[in-house]
């Protein structure tokens, strides 16, 4: 038996895109050659700025975007699925072991259904259960576990604040008794003080449950805070992946290190200035050779040689990956 | 000494369809030139309120009690009337920017022709005057071909250049007093860097004042002189920068530090405040954050106390009640 969950190689999705009808079809590479295995059991973060290609890998994962090449493989106790081959009688399966944390809970709950509805839809769709009675078990009790109030499964989602709502997203996911879970930006429209509840939720489910999560965030201290195993995602390609204190504490990337060093410390006499990198990140659709960093990078070199590497991920430590070029350049 | 803006007593209310609101329940604020003073809180605390207040912004619902006063230069604010009073601080002594720089630029106009406009509404000076001033603007914040980009609609820029772009046109007027509401909260972290540097420069350079709002402590510490923190319309805690940061006294300040992933401290757990924020429907009597603190008493005699700040070391004001709270 495999001790990943997911294993990813060589991936790479391509979306068409065409600016109105009369222009040239272009092609977006949003995720470029990526390689990871996520560990059963692992709370695994995926960072970086909007654009780098977070969601799509997390989708890819799960099946809901179009491989272009490579595989993803998701490792069940007793068989494989590879979602590069998958026919629909397979996904259907999967789709009770994989499921999706909506990025926003206001937007994934239908206005017009109640609590209780919005976290049994996934049971009727897929036909898990037999009764109505089953149904409002599993849903009632996947309800405590999120500490819902089985009182408010009769309500409509308007009435409820965000850390509720985000509650009901949360055992809408985990009702199908999924195994591995996708939770894109899960709490970057929360307040503070109810981020916390619900990371704090997430880990606690987690141990009962036997979860093990792709965590999206382009929030660092967050990751930092809650990931065993942090990636690094710039233009589509993973420039950096280590245990999450090793990355925080011993950057090895030109863009993490600039990437920590923008986190405004709460402590006002740690003026430590961000390292500035210069302009904005490149389009998608026009990436620059080479390493795609080089265009923002402090240390790039003046010849531009970085214009001809080839990009990949290199063990500088156990379980300390760097992009090969971020390797040398230093 | 006179300060730059001074907000006494301020109570804002709306009346809505399901009944009148309380958004903003006796504030008192000073700023004085060339300082930055933050205002931190969660969403719904009032932050945005209160600078549209100074502005006057605030839509035909908004109730303001009489003995409020807003006072910028001598004058009061909520006893102007007439437009003329109002161009005087709107985009002329007072800017203000936004979390959405697209609030700030009319769609379908260009960049460069909104800039000259209201350049020449605040200052005596010809189109091509104003367009140089603009210009110059642009390049300052550290916009690359400011030429082209004058001739450019909002749409047509990035984010963070849109950002910088709606700096630039705050700042063109030379105002005395910037308000920033929540600038780089939609911005990417490695942008959000460079917009606070921007923004640090400028105001050192033109000395102006400026309310720094923000959801986000670490943004605070970075920029802010000094800080009040809003629950749910009132102020309870104040003072400079790094005393409210490092000397907490208010449940709900330490609540908010005890809930934030602080990046250099791994090992601390997350400590969430518990329940949620009340609808300003239900705003509690007493003391706003008896709901949520884990202080409060269980008789519930918070609900009769009376707020208000008191000086508890030079600078360092805490709410009346909280005072108590730490003693019981
Ligand atoms: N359906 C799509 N069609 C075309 N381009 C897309 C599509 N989805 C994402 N992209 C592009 O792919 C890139 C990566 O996007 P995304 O995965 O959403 O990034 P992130 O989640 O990190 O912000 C972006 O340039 C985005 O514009
Ligand atoms: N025009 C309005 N009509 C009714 N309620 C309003 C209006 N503007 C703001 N509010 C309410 O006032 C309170 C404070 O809002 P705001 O200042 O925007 O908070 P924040 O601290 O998030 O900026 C909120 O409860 C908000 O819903
Ligand atoms: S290869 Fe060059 S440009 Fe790329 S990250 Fe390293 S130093 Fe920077
Ligand atoms: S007065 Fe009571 S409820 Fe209010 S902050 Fe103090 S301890 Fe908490
Ligand atoms: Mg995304
Ligand atoms: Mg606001």
């Amino acid at each position: 038996m495999s001790e990943n969950i997911v294993s990813v190689n060589n991936l790479s999705v391509s979306f068409d895109y065409q600016e109105n009808f009369l222009s040239k079809k272009q092609k977006i590479k949003a995720v470029n050659n990526i390689n990871i295995k996520i560990k059963k059991g692992s709370f695994f973060g995926l960072v970086g700025e909007s654009g780098s290609g977070k969601t799509t890998l997390g989708r890819a994962i799960l099946g809901a975007n179009k491989i272009s090449t490579g595989n993803v493989i998701f490792h069940d106790d007793d068989r494989d699925f590879d979602l590069t081959t998958i026919n629909s009688k397979e996904m259907k399966e999967y789709r009770k072991k994989a499921q999706l944390i909506f990025q926003d809970p206001y937007a994934a709950l239908s206005p017009r259904m109640t609590v209780r509805d919005i976290i049994a839809e996934p049971l009727e769709v897929m036909k898990i259960t037999n009764s109505r009675e089953e149904t409002d078990e599993r849903v009632r009790d996947i309800a405590a576990k999120c500490r819902l109030n089985l009182e408010h499964l009769r309500r409509f989602p308007h009435a409820f604040s965000g850390g509720q709502r985000q509650r009901i997203s949360i055992a809408r996911a985990l009702v199908s008794n999924p195994k591995f879970i996708v939770a894109d930006e899960s709490v970057a429209a929360l307040d503070v003080s109810i981020q916390a509840d619900i990371l704090n939720l997430l880990k606690q489910l987690q141990n009962e449950l036997n979860l093990t999560y792709l965590f999206i965030s382009h929030d660092l201290s967050v990751v930092a805070h809650v990931c065993d195993i942090v990636a690094v995602m710039y233009l589509g390609h993973i420039v950096e992946m280590a245990p999450s204190r090793e990355l925080f504490r011993n950057p090895r990337h030109p863009y993490t290190k600039a990437l920590l060093s923008s986190i405004p410390s709460i402590d006002p006499e740690n003026k430590s200035k961000a390292i500035e990198l210069e302009g904005e990140i490149p389009s998608a659709m026009n990436p620059p050779s080479g390493c795609v960093f080089r265009t923002r990078c402090p240390h790039a070199s003046p010849d531009g040689k970085e214009g001809n590497i080839e990009m990949g991920l290199e063990e500088v430590e156990p379980d300390h990956w760097v992009d090969r070029c971020g390797v040398s350049c230093g | 000494m006179t300060h730059l803006l001074e907000i006494n007593n301020l109570d804002v209310k709306f009346d809505t369809d399901e009944g009148r609101i309380t958004a903003i329940d006796n504030v008192s604020l000073t700023l004085d030139q060339g300082k930055v003073l933050g205002i931190v809180g969660e969403s719904g605390s009032g932050k945005s309120v209160t600078a549209k207040s100074i502005m006057q912004l605030n839509p035909g619902n908004t109730i303001y009690n009489d003995n409020a006063e807003i006072i910028i230069d001598e004058e009061n604010v909520l006893k102007f009337t007439s437009k003329n009073d109002l161009k005087k601080i709107r985009g002329g002594k007072v800017s203000m920017i936004f979390q959405e720089p697209m609030a700030s630029f009319a769609p379908a106009i260009k960049i460069g022709y909104q800039m000259v406009e209201q350049l020449m509404i605040h200052k005596p000076m010809d189109k091509k005057e104003a367009k140089n001033i603009s210009i110059d603007m642009l390049n300052r914040v550290g916009i690359a071909d400011a030429e082209k980009r004058f001739n450019q609609y909002a749409f047509e820029l990035s984010g963070g250049m849109r950002q910088r772009a709606m700096i630039a046109m705050a700042l063109s007027t030379m105002p005395k007093l910037l308000l920033a509401d929540e600038p780089t909260t939609a911005l990417d972290v490695t942008i959000q860097a460079q917009v606070i540097n921007l923004m640090k420069d400028i105001i050192k350079e033109y000395n102006m004042g400026v309310i720094f709002i923000t959801h986000d402590l670490g943004v605070i510490a970075q920029v802010a002189d000094d800080v009040a923190v809003m629950y749910l319309g009132s102020v309870v805690e104040q003072g400079p920068v790094n005393e409210i940061l490092k000397n907490p006294m208010h449940p709900y300040t330490k609540g908010l530090i005890n809930a934030l992933p602080d990046i250099n401290n791994l090992d601390a757990p997350l400590t969430p405040i518990p329940g949620n924020i009340p609808s300003p429907l239900d705003r509690p009597s007493g003391c706003v954050f008896r709901t949520r603190c884990p202080h409060a008493s269980p008789d519930g005699k918070e609900g009769n106390i009376e707020m208000g700040l008191v000086e508890i070391k030079p600078g360092h004001w805490l709410d009346k009640c909280g005072v108590d709270c730490g003693k019981t």
